[in-house]
């Protein structure tokens, strides 16, 4: 998609030690000019100690960074093209807002009155017009937000770094930024690294995806992919919802595998749905996300390749969606556990709601199953 | 209940008579021209003001106690910034126990404090001067002027420095222009306190001070003659008023600037 852009931001090998802990375990990683990128994963993967050693905040330990094909090794933080909107937003609360956006401008040799038209037009790009004059401490989060946006993008840099910029705003607020985060990137054509834990709103707002646990990168690709064809176990438990039931290896031929699931019987898979990074040790494991499956009323008719019987162990009501904790009929025959799988449905008019202990039947496709090996 | 709620009123009453009704004491008698401290009063002078201020001892006694708690303040401040931004922004072995023992003044008795410095200043063979006086009340002034500064420096957010310097500050001028004016409340108050820790401090001052008077020792050697009491009495008045302008300047600057600052307060003592 974005193949023919040149990088802006190369790690090549990049190790960060914190005396004896490994925060950063050699990453590689290449981000394109004009890139949305997120950076994602759990509290403690590593993911803002890299964009900190991007920013120049943090030294490397081994590796380098190049930004614009520039080796960064030597460049302290205040002389990189790169600028950072701080989680906690760092407005200066002793400033009004336009001090605060002018503040980057203070060595800039350009005139007042200049100065002033470029704070306004920053101000006007984050829907701040006329809010020069206010004082910073007054500001809402969604106002200290955009404020910071204005302070960070008013020197032009190559690179803009956002960490976790939106996870102290309220929901509403929060998909609203998204959307206005996406339009000024696209407006301003700059280079965006998000830093976020939230896969959501990495799925919402980015070009591509790097995935981080324990300070590597699991896997690095489009929000589409990621969702749909994820590289490991771990990968796909963190973004979204996902099924995962035991499966037995029957067969293997040219990339290809039959397996055998306890609940959903004997399936082949192509080589596209089968991922062979899986270190978690667990043993070979179908993957299914909730709403590739459906289910059928007695009398329905349904276009599915494949049926499975089950009880409805849990129903959660979410008004738009409802989520069905299922048994499958046969699923325990492996080892005697239980293992419930969550279904979801739209909920549409005319469809009731099942109720809890219904006996139901659930149609599927082996397209939508992915199998960890 | 209501009854219970009176009596701890009247006690609350009698608590701040307790405390207060010497100090009211001082202005009485300090405008009173009888010489012999004791009710009732007799009439109305400023002779002792007036004394005061003719008495040179006296004047050499304030300038000594003046340059000694503005230097001792300004210094303890200063080394107290330094030591609570490391204390608060960086991680480095042994801080626990070095930061514990920056504060243990706090609570040494200061007669020992004063005992071992003269003991070492005398075996350096170092003149006692008021100079030693401020090397002392710098070293008891620097736990609280920490301690209070500590505080402004933590509830400020590391981000803000970081910010200034990733929009093209040097360290130092993102120390300059955002921390600096963030922690000056706190600063303010550690000067405020330093300052009057130093002016009223007797023991210290009294070991070192070689033969220099300071305020303090002044007006305990004073205390001796019974004629100079109704002087003294006008001096304590004084100093009594000086302190309260003092205390509500620096509660003025500090309400002032929280004011600035959305109300988050950054480390004021009151």
């Amino acid at each position: 998609m974005t193949d023919d852009r040149k990088p802006m931001i190369e790690c090549r090998g990049v190790h960060k030690h914190y005396g004896d802990y490994h925060a950063l375990r050699g990453i590689d990683l290449t981000i394109r000019a004009g890139e949305f990128f997120s950076l994602l994963g759990p509290s403690g993967c590593g993911k803002t100690t890299l964009l900190r050693t991007i920013a120049g905040f943090e030294d490397i330990s081994d590796g380098a960074i190049l930004i614009d094909e520039k080796r960064m090794d030597e460049v302290p933080a205040n002389k990189r093209p790169t600028n950072m909107v701080f989680q906690s937003y760092a407005i200066f609360p002793h400033l009004t807002v336009a001090q605060n956006v002018a503040f980057g401008l203070r060595r800039d040799p350009r005139g007042k009155a200049e100065k002033a038209a470029l704070v306004e037009e920053a101000l006007a790009m984050v829907g701040l017009r006329g809010y020069g004059n206010r004082a910073a401490h007054a500001l809402s989060g969604g106002q200290r937000q955009r404020v910071a946006l204005a302070r960070a993008l008013i020197l032009k840099p190559k690179v803009l770094l956002l960490d976790e910029p939106l996870s102290a705003l309220d929901r509403k607020m929060r998909e609203q930024m998204q959307v206005e985060l996406i339009k000024l990137q696209r407006q301003v054509g700059i280079t965006f690294v998000l830093v976020t834990h939230d896969q959501e709103e990495a799925l919402v707002m980015s070009d591509r995806i790097a995935v981080m646990f324990e300070g590597e990168i699991a896997q690095l690709d489009g929000p589409e992919a990621l969702y749909a064809r994820p590289a490991t176990r771990r990968v796909a438990d963190f973004i979204g919802v996902m099924n995962f039931l035991p499966a037995r290896i029957l067969g293997e031929q040219a990339g290809t595998a039959t397996v055998e699931v306890p609940g959903l019987g004997v399936v082949d898979l192509p080589e596209r749905q089968i991922s062979r990074a899986n270190p978690d040790d667990e043993g070979p494991t179908i993957g299914f996300r909730p709403e590739t499956m459906t289910l059928v009323g007695p009398t329905q008719t349904h276009s599915q390749p494949r049926e499975t019987n089950a009880t409805i162990d849990e129903v959660v009501y979410y008004g738009d969606m409802t989520y069905y904790d299922l048994r499958l009929d046969g699923a325990a025959a492996m080892d005697g556990k239980a293992r419930p799988v969550r279904i979801s449905m739209r909920n549409v008019f005319g469809r009731d709601v099942q109720e809890v202990g219904t006996r139901t039947r659930l149609a599927w496709s082996p397209g939508s199953l992915v199998l960890f090996r | 209940m209501k009854g219970q709620g009176r009596g701890l009123q009247a006690y609350a009453l009698l608590y701040l008579l307790f405390l207060y009704a010497p100090i009211i004491l001082l202005p009485l008698f300090a405008f009173n021209s009888g010489t012999i401290i004791a009710f009732p009063l007799q009439g109305f002078t400023t002779n002792w003001f007036a004394q005061m201020w003719a008495n040179a001892t006296l004047r050499t006694a304030l300038t000594n106690s003046l340059t000694i708690a503005v230097s001792a303040s300004i210094l303890a401040t200063c080394l107290g910034v330094f030591a609570a931004r490391a204390s608060t922004r960086f991680e480095f072995p042994g801080k626990g126990g070095m930061m514990g023992f920056i504060l243990l003044p706090m609570v040494l008795p200061e007669i020992i404090v004063a005992m071992s410095l003269l003991v070492v200043l005398l075996g350096a063979g170092v003149q006692l001067s008021i100079l030693t006086v401020i090397l002392g009340h710098v070293l008891i002034c620097m736990p609280y002027a920490i301690a209070i500064l500590s505080t402004a420096f933590s509830s400020l957010d590391k981000s803000l420095e970081e910010a200034a310097y990733d929009l093209g500050e040097t360290k130092w001028s993102a120390f300059r222009l955002v921390t600096l004016p963030l922690v000056m409340p706190g600063i303010v108050s550690s000067l405020l306190i330093s300052f009057t820790i130093s002016l009223d401090e007797f023991i210290i001052a009294f070991f070192l001070a070689g033969n220099q008077p300071t305020l303090p020792t002044y007006i305990f050697s004073q205390l001796r003659f019974p004629k100079q009491i109704p002087m003294i009495m006008a001096l304590g008045t004084v100093l009594v008023a000086l302190s309260i302008l003092l205390l509500a300047l620096g509660e003025y600057f500090r309400r002032r600037g929280n004011a600035r600052m959305g109300g988050n307060p950054t480390g004021g003592f009151l």
